[in-house]
């Protein structure tokens, strides 16, 4: 949930509706009583809550057009989102597969996942600054195979993470990374199929299972 | 995300708080200023429960006979209010823009408003015809109308630190964080207004 009151702009609009929320109610008990006033008041409250959850139930996730554009220039860009996933080799094999040429440019994207309290506490540093130790062993892996590869830490929200990355790095495709099911949260909050819905990119899943990958190492899974 | 996304091998140095994300967080300074108000807004409950209570267990009429609020004087007054609103959120379209007259201007108006306001209050209560000791009523509406008039003197002061420093030659397009800053605080002054004037006056 986004909250809606982040800046002057969004305080203003909040005066606005409470004036205009207001003035009937006022009118109502002026003219006839206080009774009729808060009769209007309940009808508002109880309206506002229907219309809400009418519009919330019917608005279907927008598909959020985030292609690059074809006159841009440069090689094939992959956007990759993962978090603890990303020492993975599944990852780092399915990058190199789909890497075009020695023109691909890779971004990753580590978001900093927190706890609840801590988020609403703002209180990030630390899964910032682990998110950071990660991005940064994944960036020298690339390096090292010789992609030319930038990131960032990205929201605690992976789909949000993943929306703020495609705004930065105007990718051709994104992969993102997870646990297998049952061990990842990710796939639990459903963040693969959320991503698919609402970005028209093409994205490929990856399931990185890091406990067999200490051991023997099957081919990655992809879907 | 960072404002800046890293390329590889540069070191990330980056000192105080983490940025704010792009699209998902709230900036440090408004977060600041808006839990402030999450405070002010309980205090401001308190008040409105006692309101409420003597109105549900008084059982008598709002206000009791023979007093009688200054309704229109009040409604005047929100008028005036809801106005600053409009002519602050005005100056901070102008800085913006890079219209420092208009920012001057609107930061000069929305003060004067504010006095206006507050003046015309203070007026209103040598006229009211009763003190805070005339019965709970009277201490409830003095309570509630005096601890907003606080809010307001505490918004005109911002008011006028920010018409200061719009004087000597402060805020441009890119940076007006204490205007918006002080723009927020006068729309939750406006806002707990219009319900201290339909509550208290009103219904």
């Amino acid at each position: 949930m986004i909250n809606p009151l982040r800046s002057e702009e969004d305080a203003f609009r909040f005066t606005v509706v409470v004036a205009v929320l207001v003035a009937p109610v006022a009118l109502a008990t002026i003219i006839w009583n206080s009774g009729v006033g808060l009769a209007v008041a309940g009808g508002l409250a109880f309206g506002i809550a229907f219309a809400l959850l009418v519009i919330r139930r019917e608005s279907a996730p927008e598909r959020k057009s985030v292609r690059r554009r074809p006159s841009a220039g440069g090689g094939h860009r992959i956007l990759v989102v993962a978090n603890e996933t990303l020492s993975g080799a599944a990852l780092r094999d399915e990058i190199e597969r789909r890497a075009a040429d020695d023109e691909t440019e890779v971004f990753v994207v580590t978001p900093a996942l927190n706890t609840k309290l801590r988020h609403w506490t703002s209180d990030d540093d630390h899964a910032r600054a682990k998110a950071y130790e990660r991005l940064q062993a994944m960036l020298d892996a690339l390096d090292r195979d010789g992609f030319k590869a930038t990131g960032d830490v990205g929201d605690g929200d992976p789909v949000q993470a993943l929306e703020d990355g495609l705004r930065v790095f105007g990718a051709d495709e994104v992969i993102l990374s997870t646990h297998p099911p049952g061990r990842s949260h990710w796939l639990e909050r459903d963040v693969v199929e959320r991503a698919r819905e609402q970005f028209d990119i093409p994205i490929t899943h990856v399931i990185v299972d890091l406990e067999r990958e200490r051991g023997l190492s099957p081919p990655p899974a992809t879907t | 995300m960072e404002s800046a996304a890293i390329a590889h091998g540069h070191a990330h140095e980056h000192h105080g708080p983490p940025l704010a994300n792009r699209s998902s967080r709230v900036e440090a300074q408004p977060l600041g200023v808006y839990l402030f108000i999450i405070s002010e807004a309980m205090l401001f409950g308190s008040f409105f429960t006692a309101y409420f209570f003597i109105r549900v267990v008084g059982h008598e009429p709002w206000p009791p006979h023979p007093f009688h609020f200054p309704v229109n004087v009040a409604l005047m007054n929100t008028f005036i209010l809801v106005f600053s609103s409009v002519v602050v959120h005005w100056s901070l379209i102008s800085i913006k823009r890079g219209n420092r007259a208009g920012l001057q201007a609107g930061l000069a108006i929305t003060f004067l408003m504010g006095l206006t306001f507050l003046s015309t209050q203070i007026n209103e209560y040598f006229k009211a015809g009763f003190s805070i000791h005339d019965g709970s009523f009277a201490s409830v509406f003095y309570g509630l109308t005096g601890l907003h008039g606080l809010h307001v003197f505490v918004g005109l002061t911002l008011l006028a630190i920010m018409n200061v420093r719009t004087l000597r030659g402060h805020f441009s397009p890119e940076h007006h964080t204490g205007v918006e800053m002080a723009g927020i605080y006068w729309h939750f002054v406006d806002v707990m207004w219009i319900i201290v004037f339909l509550t208290v006056y009103i219904l």
